[in-house]
């Protein structure tokens, strides 16, 4: 076997070492009857026949390389410099363990660290934890962390957020009491893209322990964050924003409206599509809020000698010390996503990631104007929006996407889904990967239905 | 041996109370404070906070622990030790004194009857070394 | 030694072009968006690429690492990592496709999920499997859901009480917290099992479930496995398996056969995915197959038409708890751990067991006259010894640790399980040879000697690596979170 070194010899001595007869006797413990089981798996392959197998698979997946991909809802295509999977290729940060031992983890320790501040730098919050499993995962644990720190159990929930996000935060908070509120002013949302900061008022109360909003949100439009972020306030109710990381290349960060909690799914950082996952939950907060947080957190310290060094701290929030009464179970995270999402952020800087947000906004309203203008198709909503928006079809979404992949390109997300008013909708997405050739091929195609 | 304070008195959870008129001050004892090792912070009520006898009422941590803080008595917190937010180190270098954590206005000072005198504490605390 | 802050070595100057000019009109973003919602600065590192390599490569060789020594790393099985698997996990086919994606697009990757999740049940020996959960906690926090949805279903909403053995692992009373589930402690017995006693008078009529890690923390199969499964069983509860040591029982046992009704796996541990220092991981669930239908939802599932096969994700699961993540769970953690089952095959995944409980025993035999040996008897794929002689001398386990740290090895996990005295938890997997475990018992037994000839050296390592023993009470009492330099300059 390729991984197991001991050869025959070796396991007679080790035995011998033991004082016992047989490999079996080590595993006398195990009910005599129900040992050694049949195990009806396929036989062992050679690296060679593994890897024909598995191109074989990876050959039956259309990819972002082999079609057009104007699919967005929660997972983006965006470029990733290759210095960014040679960091994270090596193996000295990925086959290490969680950094329990500080002084032989410094670096995992101090590429944390350098994350929390460059979430911190882009989501204008005063503290960032070392990452959650999900954008979806990092949203329910904020709704759950405003409850705790509230003491009130209502959330409510624009109706504009990634399905999924509601999904998961409807099974997180299942157990817990919890009521959550959501499709408040859903009619409104499906009119005009945008969740109403005045029906915002008129759901939030005294047991509201927080308000979700995605920003931009699930239809791609900008959210009236100012007014809702005070609405919010004003019934002493945290305000929890759901973002985009890229489009804060652009858009006003969290901070500066006052978000009590960001969180965002930080996929769009550097980590590739993988088909969902493994992708990064980004969660950071107020400071006031940091001994709330749910995950790991590195700080900065200093040795014996005065050097600076860095620990996991804060640590009587965790499950390995305050067990049932822990801010959250979540132990092993998303590290190696977040190494990769701070090597691309360094990588990018200021200015490239600037131009990629502004890439995303001038393509993505290239094309919305270009499909707009081809007669029966629309834009649902007028509000402004960043790299999504939703296009009305003269047919069903369905229709329209079987027709798209004819020629060899990947429509948007059917939201025929989210509710029957929108059968005749697709939420398009077009990032800095499309090119003006791809947009051209699109209209052209949605043209010919 | 960890100091056992005359003149006060003590929680099976390692809280001592100091009564005076109609208030108290509380905090926790030198045993606890060995116990925890090296303190890192201490979350404790508001003033104006209603406590409740032997309901927690905070919670204090080191860097490989964490505890709950049990009230002594009943009664209305009136002032809250704000040194131990930046020094929490005075937890374990002056649990009696500079250490304390909460003054409480009793709500009952029969309460204090049920607590344990010095004697008894001691004897508690050397039955659990 | 130490390494500047990529922020430090950020010059405002420096720019990169790794973006296009654009092929679209260059129209004023100011003309498209509303100025009250655009961003006024933006502080990020400026580095060019020669810079950001060398900085994150030395940061990486600040690092222990599987694949620059041997990882004792108890409960964490850290295992080596095949090099193929990182090949074809980055395959275009898999790594470059999006989740929405038409079933018609992406019938390989629905494939390999669904005979992962065969894979999975048949070697849990349990009915279905959900690929879903990111970690082992997460794992742990669906199959507490799911045993409460289950006896909700059942007319008995009342169980909401989670018994774990006084052994277990922190993330297990956790987890029941936020299913909304009372812990109550179930002690240990002298052979370091469950309290068969102590289990009968707390089985009851409002217990939700058992949370057992089998083998458990200590190392060892509970001799009274079928007796405790019976006695659960017999209170209405369910039987809670955590997956995290299954490396010691690949192929040798079938939970489902002991009765277990739910489990978590690890693939980051069992299935050699590479824990990526501290993720991704995967921790997929099995049921037994009435708690099946309560799975989160989608189940990858296959259906037969006209004689060719098409896989497409099952959402119409009335009694699913829903779902714990977004999409389908950590993809390219499955794709390894899905290579690796393919690689071994099925003799070769015993091979995996019997290598690793032979590496465990033969190193506990090295070691237990030096380290006191709580448990005496025959271990699993770890083993727990307990620091207390050397405590004896004045050198605390945290001190043989560090020491270690000196010879070149990672430290066992220490502390753990919380009932032995100064643990030192050691889990060598099959994947090292004879002389790696031989050396690094001399380097045990080593210290040992030093703790009685040299103590300050024990007690004042590591002295090696680049950052000696770090203050971490200061780091508690003022945390420093992230690096603040940018604002103290512009202050200036």
């Amino acid at each position: 076997m390729r991984y197991i070194p001991n050869t025959d010899a070796d396991r007679a001595a080790m035995l011998e070492a033991i004082g016992t007869s047989s490999i079996d006797k080590l595993f006398a413990d195990i009910p005599a009857h129900l040992r050694r089981p049949s195990l009806n798996l396929p036989p062992a392959l050679s690296e060679m026949q593994l890897k024909r197998l598995m191109a074989e698979l990876a050959a039956r997946n259309t990819t972002t390389a082999s079609a057009a991909c104007f699919l967005g809802a929660g997972a983006y295509h965006h470029f990733v410099p290759s210095v960014v999977h040679h960091i994270t290729g090596r193996s000295e940060f990925y086959t290490s363990y969680t950094p329990y031992q500080a002084e032989a983890s410094q670096g995992t320790l101090q590429t944390i660290f350098e994350y929390q501040t460059a979430i911190c730098q882009l989501t204008g919050m005063d503290v960032a934890n070392a990452s959650m499993y999900d954008g979806a995962t990092a949203a329910a644990e904020a709704a759950i962390l405003a409850q705790g720190v509230t003491r009130r159990r209502k959330v409510v929930v624009s109706p504009a957020i990634q399905p999924d996000y509601l999904a998961v935060l409807k099974t997180y908070t299942a157990e817990l009491g919890s009521d959550i509120a959501t499709n408040w002013c859903l009619d409104d949302c499906l009119r005009e893209g945008q969740t109403d900061p005045v029906a915002a008022e008129a759901v939030l109360d005294q047991d509201t322990a927080c308000l979700l909003v995605q920003h931009p949100n699930f239809f791609g439009a900008l959210e009236p964050m100012d007014r809702l972020a005070a609405a919010a306030h004003r019934v002493g109710a945290l305000l929890v924003a759901i973002v985009d990381p890229i489009s804060l290349g652009l858009l006003k960060p969290p901070g500066a409206y006052d978000a009590d909690v960001a969180v965002a799914e930080g996929q769009p950082l550097g980590n590739s599509l993988a088909f969902g996952g493994p992708y990064l939950g980004i969660f950071a907060s107020k400071e006031s809020l940091v001994r709330h947080m749910p995950g790991r957190i590195v700080g900065q310290t200093t040795d014996g000698f005065g050097r600076r060094g860095f620990v996991l701290t804060l640590q009587a929030r965790e499950q390995h010390i305050r067990r049932e009464k822990a801010t959250s179970n979540i132990c092993t995270n998303e590290a190696l996503n977040a190494l990769a999402a701070l090597v691309y952020l360094s990588a990018m800087g200021k200015q490239g990631l600037h131009r990629v947000a502004e890439l995303c906004v001038q393509k993505s309203h290239h094309a919305a104007e270009r499909i707009a203008a081809l007669p029966g198709y629309s834009l649902a909503f007028a509000a402004p929006f960043f790299k999504e928006f939703v296009v009305r079809c003269p047919r069903s979404a369905a229709d329209v996407n079987a027709h798209l992949l004819k020629h060899n390109i990947v429509g948007g997300y059917d939201l025929a889904a989210i509710d029957a008013r929108l059968a005749d909708c697709m939420l398009l997405c077009v990032t800095e990967m499309n090119t003006r050739e791809e947009i051209d091929c699109l209209v052209e195609a949605l043209k010919s239905l | 041996m960890p100091e056992v304070r005359q003149q006060l008195k003590y929680t099976k959870e390692h809280e001592w109370v100091r009564p005076t008129d109609d208030t108290a001050v509380v905090g926790i004892s030198d045993y606890a404070q060995e116990q925890l090792g090296d303190v890192v912070f201490v979350e404790l009520p508001a003033g104006g906070t209603e406590v409740t006898q032997f309901e927690t009422f905070g919670t204090i941590e080191s860097v490989k622990a964490a505890s709950d803080l049990y009230s002594p008595v009943s009664g209305t917190v009136v002032e809250v030790n704000a040194a131990l937010k930046d020094r929490p180190e005075l937890l374990n270098q002056s649990p009696y004194d500079e250490g304390w954590l909460v003054k409480v206005k009793l709500k009952d000072r029969r309460e204090l009857d049920v607590l344990l005198s010095p004697t008894e504490y001691d004897t508690l605390i050397g039955s659990l070394e | 030694m130490t390494e500047p802050l990529i922020f430090e070595l950020s010059s405002p100057t420096r720019t990169t072009n790794y973006i296009d000019d654009g092929d679209v009109p260059a129209r004023d973003v100011a003309d498209l968006l509303p100025a009250d919602a655009l961003r006024e600065g933006l502080e990020l590192p400026e580095v060019t690429e020669p810079e950001l390599v060398r900085h994150f490569t030395r940061l990486s060789q600040f690092n222990y690492s599987v694949d620059t020594g041997f990882y004792p790393l108890g409960s964490c099985t850290m295992k080596y990592n095949p090099k193929v698997h990182e090949d074809v996990a980055s395959l275009d086919g898999l790594a470059r496709v999006h989740p929405l994606q038409p079933e018609a697009t992406v019938q390989g990757a629905l494939q390999l999920m669904f005979e992962l999740q065969e894979y999975l049940a048949e070697i849990s020996g349990l009915h279905a499997v959900s690929l879903q959960p990111a970690a082992g906690a997460h794992g742990e926090l669906t199959g507490v859901l799911m045993a409460r949805a289950y006896h909700r279903h059942r007319g008995e909403d009342q169980r909401r009480i989670v018994l774990v053995p006084d052994s277990a692992h922190g993330t297990n009373p956790a987890t029941a917290s936020m299913a909304g589930c009372r812990v109550v402690n179930v002690k240990s017995n002298a052979r370091g099992g469950v309290d068969l006693d102590d289990l009968r008078a707390l089985a009851g009529a409002e217990t939700a479930t058992l949370m057992l890690t089998i083998p458990n923390t200590l190392g060892l199969f509970d001799e009274n496995i079928l007796e405790i499964s019976d006695i659960v069983h017999h209170a209405g509860a369910l039987l809670y398996c955590d997956g995290a040591n299954m490396n010691a029982m690949l192929g040798q046992v079938k939970l489902g056969d002991l009765g277990c009704d739910i489990m978590h796996l690890n693939l980051h541990k069992t299935f050699s995915t590479p824990h990526g220092g501290g993720g991704p991981g995967a921790g997929p669930v099995a049921a037994a197959a009435p708690l099946a239908p309560f799975l989160p939802r989608p189940l990858a599932a296959s259906r037969s038409t006209t004689g060719t096969v098409a896989y497409y994700l099952d959402y119409d699961r009335p009694l699913s708890i829903g779902q714990v993540r977004s999409f389908y769970g950590n993809f390219g953690v499955m794709v390894r751990a899905y290579a690796y089952i393919r690689s071994l095959g099925p003799d070769g995944l015993r091979q995996v067991s019997e290598n690793a409980v032979l590496n465990a025993n033969y190193l506990m035999r090295r070691l237990k006259d030096v380290y006191d040996l709580p448990y005496d008897r025959g271990c699993m794929h770890e083993f727990v010894l307990s620091g207390r002689r050397q405590k004896a001398a004045g050198v605390r386990t945290l001190d043989i640790a560090k020491r270690l740290l000196d010879y070149g090895f990672h430290p066992p996990t220490i502390y753990f399980p919380l009932i032995v005295d100064e643990a030192l938890m050691i889990e060598p997997t099959e994947t090292e040879t004879r002389d790696t475990l031989d050396s690094f018992a001399r380097a045990l037994i080593e210290i040992a000697k030093e703790v009685v000839d040299k103590p300050e050296l024990v007690k004042t390592a590591p002295h090696s690596t680049p950052v000696g023993r770090l203050d971490e009470v200061t780091a508690a009492r003022h945390p420093i979170l992230r690096w603040s330099g940018a604002s103290e300059r512009r202050k200036g």
